[in-house]
């Protein structure tokens, strides 16, 4: 009998955590949309901020962040991708691959506010680029690259022996092998993996505190070399630094809403698009 | 074709090395580029600046840049943190791997990746306006933003992490483990406990300290809500300073080439070194057990 009642006990306790864990998560999700979505308007998604940001819209910063996740995904996607071919078909076990795996993991591990300094360190005052998309975008790119590769190194090996024997015994070469009858099974899987990790990159602060973001700049950039408005950033900026921080909380929901339908609209859409590709191939 | 087949195939294979090799450089170079910036300030003012007691970098008497209330910050938030998401995350894990129905598995698991998704800067901004208050009212403090608060929204962040890896772990223990305790007559639970749990126990060990690598670089959500106060202590009702809340706060307002500047680079080395660390000792757990 006591031991029946333990057993109850128990499975309780790891319901009730999951549980509990659930409904947090539950609970910032509907508090920001609840709060964010009277302010959502034309006005607040396609206008400039006005008034030092207490009135006006936000598009600056929308754009600025789409400038952002774009260029990070032209520079990080072919290098991830390349790499990721190359340990999955060339590399042979041995210490230069060990020393790329290190490498890998240990570029996962650095926090974000690292790859801030290094991107000021290195693109903003050693190469002059300034604080700019540009120093910006080199510097997610180099936070991002590993989780492009792990993921396109994964989407690469599910990829069947087989289809890689069939056609070397058939006398083509590694290089045909690859391009005819490895990329194009895999290259699907390879992207969405990609944009999953790419989610993360409209949401970042960190770097972009250091290498791109300007405070208040009610204007769209005209070129690589200019500061931007992000998102992230206006959202850390109106929520702790700005004058009249309660009279533009409607502002910060609205923002922190924003911020989170495209991290999450990017995410899903990949998650979407994964699991149409999956059903398009099956070994 | 300009080249011959074996001459083309040979240099599209020194492409993909190439790319392959940028992970190392950017590596070498964000070792490289912290040094460059942190080393002058051994020459002047010296090592010692760096061991005082507390942090004064802007003053009219003499400013003092002492690491330590910045390490104890970020630990005191690191293990509060990582101390709560422990028991949520690994028997968030037990209950996706083990006793949830196929239902729930399918809806906890991507909502609970979901959450790794949302950007820290609004899970920051959500304690500012709503966690802090509460810890005040439940505390009796003046200000709602301590290590505690930090620490809540750390350990939320860092449970996706923890349970992913975990539910790997408990889903990889051979099934004859299972099978073999419910034939000795074991319950369901008795199972769970004392034949999986154990099986996985360095996968979970190691979801733990990827979690808390997470943790000690992450710098949104405590810069807003830990309030930044150099202090040295190790109470968490009080407000902290963590070492990447400093960098981010100040790195915007230094002059450039300054002793200040030169501090905050090495805050910067020192939490890439507690992460390798971290990290590297998380992945050689996890290649142990998955090699098993």
């Amino acid at each position: 009998m006591k031991s029946r009642w333990s057993e109850k006990w128990i499975y309780w306790v790891f319901r009730i955590t999951t549980y509990f864990i659930i409904l947090t998560i539950s609970w910032i999700i509907f508090d920001i949309v609840i709060k964010g979505l009277p302010v959502i308007s034309w006005e607040f998604l396609f206008a400039a901020p006005r008034e030092g940001g207490t009135k006006g819209g936000i598009f600056p910063a929308i754009v600025g962040t789409l400038c952002l996740v774009l260029g990070t995904i032209l520079i990080a996607l072919p290098l991830g991708m390349l790499s990721a071919v190359y340990l999955s078909e060339y590399a042979k076990p041995g210490r230069f691959t060990r020393a790329i795996r290190l490498a890998i993991v240990t570029l996962a591990g650095v926090p974000s506010i690292v790859f801030g300094l290094f991107g000021l360190g290195l693109f903003v005052i050693f190469f002059n680029f300034g604080t700019s998309i540009l120093a910006g975008i080199l510097t997610l790119a180099c936070m991002i690259l590993p989780t492009i590769i792990v993921s396109s190194e994964e989407s690469l090996r599910a990829v069947p022996l087989g289809l890689r024997e069939g056609s070397l015994a058939l006398g083509a070469t590694k290089w045909q092998t690859i391009y005819k009858n490895v990329l194009p099974y895999s290259v699907s899987g390879m992207l969405t993996g990609s944009i999953l990790g790419v989610g993360r990159v409209a949401g970042e602060t960190a770097p972009i505190l250091l290498t791109v973001a300007a405070f208040f700049l009610p204007k769209l950039p005209g070129s690589i070399f200019d500061q931007v408005m992000v998102l992230p950033y206006h959202l850390y900026i109106l929520a702790t630094q700005h004058h009249e921080m309660d009279l533009v909380r409607p502002l910060q929901y609205g923002t922190a809403l924003v911020l989170i339908a495209l991290v999450l609209g990017i995410n899903i859409f990949a998650i979407f698009l994964r699991s149409h590709f999956r059903k398009k191939y099956k070994w | 074709m300009i080249f011959p087949g074996p001459v083309k195939d040979k240099l599209i294979k020194y492409c993909f090395l190439g790319a392959a090799s940028t992970s190392i450089l950017i590596v070498l170079l964000i070792f490289g580029f912290l040094g460059k910036e942190a080393v002058p300030f051994l020459r002047e003012p010296g090592l010692g600046k760096l061991l005082d007691s507390r942090w004064v970098p802007v003053s009219f008497v003499q400013e003092r840049f002492g690491l330590l209330p910045l390490v104890t910050g970020s630990l005191v938030v690191t293990m509060l943190a990582t101390l709560i998401a422990i028991p949520f995350g690994v028997c968030g894990a037990i209950y996706i791997a083990e006793i949830a129905g196929s239902w729930e598995r399918e809806i906890f698991k991507p909502f609970i990746e979901l959450l790794a998704g949302i950007p820290s800067v609004v899970i920051g901004f959500f304690g500012l306006i709503v966690l802090g208050p509460i810890v005040k009212e439940v505390f009796g403090l003046s200000s709602g933003l301590t290590a505690l608060t930090g620490a809540l929204l750390l350990a939320l962040m860092s449970i996706p992490t923890i349970i992913t890896i975990s539910e790997d772990a408990i889903k990889s223990v051979p099934r004859s483990y299972k099978e073999a305790s419910l034939a000795m007559g074991a319950t369901r639970m008795q199972t769970i406990i004392k034949v999986i749990v154990p099986a996985a126990l360095s996968g979970i060990i190691a979801a733990v300290m990827l979690g808390m690598g997470r943790v000690i670089g992450e710098t949104m959500a405590v810069l807003m809500c830990t309030g930044n106060a150099p202090m040295v202590t190790l109470s968490p009702v009080e407000p902290v300073y963590t070492m990447t809340a400093v960098i981010a706060s100040e790195m915007g307002e230094v002059a450039f080439g300054s002793e200040h500047y030169r501090a905050l680079f090495w805050v910067g080395l020192v939490l890439l070194f507690a992460t390798f660390i971290i990290n590297y000792i998380a992945q050689k757990v996890l290649h142990t057990y998955q090699q098993r």
